[in-house]
């Protein structure tokens, strides 16, 4: 199922402006104008925009071009281009491999463990999660739902535990029954707070005391997220060393653009995106299909 | 990566400052400035061209005064429509008059609403109040257990079942008319403002219970999407107020400004921080300087403010000591040390004051000098530049103005004289002497060093000084400790 159809419910002012540009005859200075609005709204940040849309005029300069649709081609090119090229597979190797998540609270990591879970053991993977998260009341008891649905054994602590110790338990089971793959869940942190970030530095570090190492940090972000989104990126990246972005609730009317910035500024790439809150809602991120649903969304809805 | 806005203002107004004054070329620079620190901040783009328009208004039409610099003068009233916006009414939070008063929350999934719940919950009980919590996300694994351990924590109980949300919230208001609780408060399911059958769902929720207040729980973090959002909730809810979360971070949150602008309904509480206690009732004050990203502008506020009443008293204190000081300046005077607090405590700060002024203590009485006012406005401007010019048939008129006694006239006038002539002696006497370089007004005006108000590390502009009077670091000197009040 391709993204963009996942996405036929939003809409936003992003398709607005991008059909008004669509609409005139030759491209002029308000053509510009509108989709530089256009990436502003879609969250790319002021800066990131400016560097796109002179990109882009650039081009269409020298190319000579001043036809509407030929524009947006070259700013889909852009766009996709930004985004990178690099390898969004998610990093096996360890013995086990472990997977940390992390983010700033209520961004969807818990739902995206239990989801990612789903996808891995039905690619025949066998999988722990790890209840890394004792600070939110209950969150150990819903990734056990999870643990549940998508039948795989979840380890956790009392509430209050030292996340690092049940996520170093968590990798000493895998590697006590066989299991390929840790997914480990974290409590959601403000990148503000200092302890908060030296503790997750050390679930990091004592993830791989044992025989686990640590294949990938996955940094979840909501697409609602706006300009704080580059902040937290790189926070975590100094805490944890993220190495991939999972963009969550992209099925809302939010567009997510700051993975552009991400993506350009840390080189952190987008490696999955969440669509929804059902076990089958995450997909891997395709930055072609990324970019023509921030295009074309209008068109199915009128449709 | 954030700078303030005072300092993006830097470049733009060397040119203004030659003049005095901004142009229409200054002003459409400095608003492209504030342009791109509001969209930094991620105020809604809608939201920012309409307030630009607000400003360019107001900034074209600003006076330049000699104290403040044309950039201060923008950031100051870019921050007072901010403010304005921000602020605006406030909630009300009424209880109903036949209790239980129904607090319906409702969001996103991850703006925080189970936590806002329990935190809304504890923070009813520390007004005395008697709230439940009914636990109607019944979507998210486990949010009802996150929802009834926090009510363990706060010792409020919660009410759920596994049924349907509308059955639960129907239930939940019946359970809390029936312990006599009264305040209850729903926890909803987090929902996308584009899903319609959610946001039904929670419209059901809201006809069955009826709440007296519909509260909006918004993540600070937001970006350009808050305005569709709350719209969409607004559409079908009908907001009361939003409560702001995650603030503990460091988004600038101008979502909330787009919020406030767009769908009209004011911020009630910002949630603070993962503690439970962590709920404030929100200040626009510092909302507004938290998105134009600059921490100490109530320092900047405060230094606009007092140093207007600087200067009036400085020009004051100098005309004072060069003889030339009036009823007027006298009256002005005692308004500004009155402004600070009680009168006979203000002069007992100032070094070598409290002897000094022995002769005119008893004109310091709070009670006179009400009276004492009454006299001063009931003189002709002549009469109060040279109280010599008061004859008998004079001194009648202003008592029978002022509602005094003729006699009450005449103490006026020779303590006013006492004065006068002490405040010449010392003028006469100290180090600095008169000195006229600092009647100099304008940014650079060479203001004179003041000592340092109250061991804070804010500037150090804060406090009256009155020239001429003797150096502090030389003897007793007449500095008025910092800071005033800010009107």
């Amino acid at each position: 199922m391709s993204l963009r159809s996942r996405l036929g419910r939003a809409r936003n002012a992003f398709s607005v402006q991008v059909r008004a540009v669509r609409s005139v005859s030759t491209v002029d200075a308000s053509t510009w104008d509108a989709l530089e609005e256009a990436l502003i709204l879609a969250d790319l940040g002021v800066s990131t925009t400016a560097d796109v849309i002179a990109a882009v005029r650039q081009r269409a300069d020298v190319e000579a071009v001043d036809e509407p649709e030929v524009v947006i081609d070259l700013l889909r090119a852009e766009l996709v281009e930004r985004l990178g090229s690099g390898d969004r597979g998610l990093a096996r190797g360890g013995d086990p491999s472990v997977w940390l998540f992390v983010g700033v609270n209520g961004v969807g990591k818990t739902t995206t463990v239990g989801k990612l879970g789903r996808m891995e053991v039905q690619a025949g993977t066998s999988v722990v999660l790890a209840a890394g998260d004792t600070f939110r009341a209950a969150a150990a008891d819903q990734l056990a739902l999870w643990g549940d649905k998508v039948g795989a054994p979840v380890i956790s602590g009392a509430e209050g535990a030292d996340p690092s110790s049940v996520i170093f338990d968590a990798v000493e089971h895998a590697a006590a029954v066989g299991a390929d793959l840790v997914l480990a869940d974290t409590a959601g942190r403000v990148h503000t707070q200092g302890n908060l970030m030296d503790e997750l530095s050390k679930v990091r570090r004592v993830a791989e005391k044992g025989a686990g190492t640590v294949t990938e940090t996955l940094l979840v972000i909501d697409s609602t997220t706006g300009q704080n989104g580059l902040v937290q990126a790189r926070r975590f990246t100094e805490a944890a060393d993220v190495t991939g972005v999972v963009l969550t609730k992209l099925d809302g009317s939010a567009r997510g653009g700051i993975v552009v910035a991400v993506q350009e500024e840390l080189g952190i790439p987008v490696k999955m995106v969440g669509v929804g809150e059902g076990p089958d809602d995450l997909m891997v991120f395709d930055p072609v299909e990324f970019v023509d649903a921030l295009f074309e969304l209008d068109d199915d809805v009128e449709a | 990566m954030f700078e303030g806005l005072t300092s993006r203002f830097e470049g733009i107004l060397r040119r203004a400052r030659s003049r005095g004054r901004l142009g229409p070329e200054e002003v459409e620079d400095l608003l492209r400035e504030i342009r791109l620190a509001l969209l930094e901040a991620d105020v809604h783009l809608d939201v920012v061209g309409i307030f630009l328009e607000r400003i360019r208004e107001r900034a074209l039409g600003a006076e330049l005064s000699g104290v403040l610099n044309p950039g201060q003068q923008v950031v100051k009233i870019v921050l007072e429509e901010l403010t304005l916006i921000l602020g605006g009414e406030t909630m009300k939070l009424s209880y109903a008059s036949k209790p239980p008063t129904v607090v319906l929350l409702a969001g996103l999934q991850g703006s925080g609403k189970t936590t806002t719940a329990a935190k809304l919950a504890r923070w009813f009980k520390s007004r005395g109040r008697n709230p439940m919590l009914v636990g109607a996300d019944l979507q998210r694994p486990a949010a009802v257990a996150q929802l009834e351990t926090l009510g363990e924590r706060i010792g409020v109980p919660v009410f759920s079942q596994p049924t349907d949300p509308v059955a639960v919230a129907v239930a939940g208001r019946a359970e809390a008319a029936r312990l006599g609780r009264d305040v209850v408060i729903f926890d909803t399911a987090g929902r996308l403002a584009v899903d319609d059958e959610l946001m039904e769902e929670v419209r059901g929720i809201s006809e069955a219970v009826q709440p007296d207040h519909t509260l909006l729980v918004l993540d600070s973090m937001m970006g350009q999407d808050a305005v569709n959002v709350a719209t969409a909730f607004h559409d079908r809810l009908s907001l009361d107020a939003v409560i702001l979360t995650k603030l503990d971070g460091d988004a600038r949150g101008g979502a909330a400004l787009s919020v406030r602008e767009v769908v009209g309904c004011p911020i009630a509480f910002a949630s603070t921080g993962e503690g439970l206690s962590d709920l404030d009732v929100f200040h626009p004050n510092r909302m507004a300087s938290r998105i134009l990203g600059m921490g100490d502008v109530e320092t900047l506020i405060e230094q606009v403010e007092t140093t207007y009443d600087r200067e009036q008293a400085e020009d004051a204190a100098a005309r004072m000591l060069e003889g030339r000081f009036t009823l007027d300046d006298f009256l002005e005077q005692i308004n500004q040390l009155r402004k600070m607090g009680p009168l006979n405590s203000v002069m007992k700060m100032v070094p070598g004051m409290s002897q000094q002024m022995a002769g005119v203590d008893e004109a310091l009485d709070e009670g006179r000098i009400d009276r004492l006012e009454g006299i001063i406005n009931s003189m002709t401007p002549a009469e109060r530049i040279d109280p010599g010019l008061i004859d008998g048939s004079r001194r009648s008129r202003i008592a029978a103005g002022s509602g005094t006694q003729p006699s009450d006239i005449n103490q006026l006038v020779k303590q006013f004289r006492e004065m006068r002539k002490m405040m010449k002696k010392m003028g006469g006497r100290g180090p600095g002497g008169r000195s006229s370089k600092r009647r100099g007004k304008g940014p650079k005006g060479g203001r004179p060093p003041v000592a340092e108000p109250t061991g804070s590390d804010r500037p150090a502009t804060k406090g009256l000084s009155l020239p001429g009077l003797g150096d502090p670091a030389e003897g007793p000197g007449m500095e008025l400790p910092g800071p005033w009040p800010v009107n």
